[in-house]
């Protein structure tokens, strides 16, 4: 198997997990990254502060799609707190493979905006280093 | 009169001049199948480059030492390599700009804002690339006239049924249009829409970034009144294009940019501007970049253009016939090599082309992937992104077929 396409990266591509929309949700929110035209859409069930579950739908490459699959799993249990500050390192680890700059945005697209998500469910605004890019659309 | 095609002995000839195809990928040679973004360099060029840095380096049109003088001659020398080539009727015609962008921006900023106003309309096509799209776009918002597009049909063929429509919408004084898609490899009529425009008073503004390179381009047979190409995908370097320009509209322009070198007399109140084409070319140029860009042409001369036209006609109906052989695979725009030059875009099944790109890299197959600065033709063609496989004068037929082999390879990595 090809170092990039590994088969963890292939498996969550091909049979994404928490895919398909949410019927009630707490928190939702769309990202698109223009130049590539991957979109996903983020819908999060809250429970007593924590996240019961992450579901998300879009389209776009493996890594963007992939990368959203593995997030729906890593960040289920975790507090809002705790899933709102997850560095995207945390997301380029689940993916373990090496990445251009360019493919960095394809895998934090979901990251940034289950961040969305969850801010604007709480009223608070997106921090800078994710609100300033301006290759991201968020909405 | 026609052409033979390059032979195999001339290929591998005109292969061995460019260094970068002897460099390896991941243990692979390269295929480099992305020449409409930009051609790789032969020696000849990189070597006058390097000769004139070595040799005669010194500020053009200044220094009346020895240097002085050789540079700013081998800098007009380069103006009259660019003016027989586009078979201009004068040097004073070819400006020197950064790239084709720069050209067509210098088009919009001077000629178009001098003569468009409410009630004028500009026409171009869906087909453009955004650099022959956004100037016209801020030169509509910036002087009231209306921007109008002409559609295409689902092969990406310029529609031109809307015509009679537009010229009653105001009156028309701009037609901008691409000599051949840098996504779709396809042509578009220039000669009727050239003839339209002329009848109704409007010039007509050619992007030829992606014809200059490899065929005879001619502006007195083409008749269009300016012209812009870029250096960089001419086996030129980058930093360096040219526009080129009717003398009769040129010469009542104000300038573009303003400072030094474009100037005759400069006093405290007042400026009087230079003589064509100085008049257009602030500040020092990039006259080693012209040199080089002398010598590309001087390569391309030597290969022959009509040779270079058959070459990418004949592998292109090539990769049309193999491409198809890959199951799922859809080639968008014209299905023969007939109507298109030597440009190839598709979509695999539902695969994403970045990861169609990204594992052809693997294999050391460069393509490129995305909306190739034509988001509006791609949203038009309902696609979000195409893969694109481009030639030039290096591609073999070899070159197709390890593109054809990373196809089905990409196939079984995606699992489709």
């Amino acid at each position: 198997m090809d170092d990039l396409y590994r088969e963890n990266l292939m498996d969550h591509y091909q049979h994404p997990r928490h895919h398909g929309p949410m019927a009630e949700c707490d928190a939702e929110a769309e990202g698109q990254n223009p130049l590539c035209g991957d979109q996903v859409v983020v819908q999060v069930k809250l429970t007593d502060g924590t996240i019961e579950e992450m579901r998300f739908t879009g389209h776009g490459c493996a890594i963007s799609q992939a990368a959203t699959s593995m997030l729906t799993e890593l960040v289920q249990g975790l507090t809002i707190e705790a899933a709102a500050a997850l560095p995207s390192q945390a997301i380029l680890d689940e993916l373990a493979i090496p990445l251009s700059a360019m493919r960095v945005k394809c895998a934090v697209l979901g990251l940034g905006t289950l961040k969305l998500a969850l801010h604007r469910a709480a009223g608070t605004p997106l921090p800078a280093e994710w609100g300033d890019t301006d290759e991201m659309v968020w909405s | 009169m026609t052409v033979s095609p390059l032979t195999p002995t001339d290929l591998a000839r005109i292969r061995a001049d460019f260094p970068i195809l002897a460099r390896k990928l991941h243990g692979q040679p390269l295929a480099y199948l992305d020449s409409a973004s930009t051609s790789q360099k032969p020696q000849q060029m990189l070597d006058a480059m390097t000769s004139f840095y070595s040799t005669s380096n010194a500020n053009v049109h200044r220094g009346v030492y020895t240097l002085g003088v050789e540079s700013t001659d081998a800098f007009e020398a380069a103006r009259d390599a660019v003016a027989a080539l586009l078979n201009a009727p004068s040097r004073r015609e070819v400006i020197f700009t950064r790239n084709t962008t720069e050209a067509l921006n210098l088009v919009a900023k001077t000629y178009g804002v001098q003569n468009c106003g409410p009630g004028d309309v500009i026409v171009s096509t869906v087909l453009e690339h955004h650099a022959n799209l956004v100037p016209w776009q801020v030169l509509a918002e910036q002087t009231g006239a209306t921007l109008r597009f002409l559609d295409i049909d689902d092969e990406g063929n310029l529609q031109l049924d809307a015509l009679d429509a537009i010229a009653r919408e105001g009156n028309v004084k701009l037609v901008a249009v691409t000599h051949q898609s840098n996504t779709l490899g396809v042509r578009p009529p220039v000669a009727e829409l050239v003839a339209w425009a002329h009848a109704l008073g409007a010039v007509v503004v050619l992007d030829a970034a992606q014809t200059v390179p490899n065929r005879p381009v001619d502006v007195q047979a083409l008749d269009v009144d300016f012209l812009a190409f870029s250096g960089h995908k001419t086996l030129g370097p980058t930093g360096i294009g040219a526009l080129w320009g009717r003398e009769s509209l040129l010469a009542d322009l104000q300038p573009f940019l303003t400072g030094g070198e474009m100037i005759r007399s400069v006093k405290l109140e007042r400026t009087s501007w230079n003589s064509l084409p100085w008049k257009f070319e602030a500040g020092t140029p990039a006259f080693a970049e012209a040199v080089g860009l002398h010598a590309a042409i001087d390569y391309l001369h030597a290969v022959g253009l009509e040779a270079i036209d058959a070459h990418e006609h004949a592998i292109t109906d090539y990769a049309l016939g193999r491409l198809t052989e890959v199951p799922g695979l859809r080639i968008i725009g014209p299905q023969t090599a007939a109507a298109r030059g030597g440009v190839v875009s598709f979509v695999l099944d539902d695969v994403h082309p970045h990861d169609v790109a990204e594992i052809l890299d693997r294999h050391a197959v460069c393509v490129r992937a995305g909306h190739h600065c034509t988001q509006p033709l791609i949203e038009r063609l309902g696609l979000a992104a195409t893969v694109r496989a481009s030639f030039y004068l290096t591609t073999t037929e070899a070159e197709i077929d390890r593109l054809v082999d990373g196809l089905l390879d990409v196939r079984r990595v995606m699992g489709v």
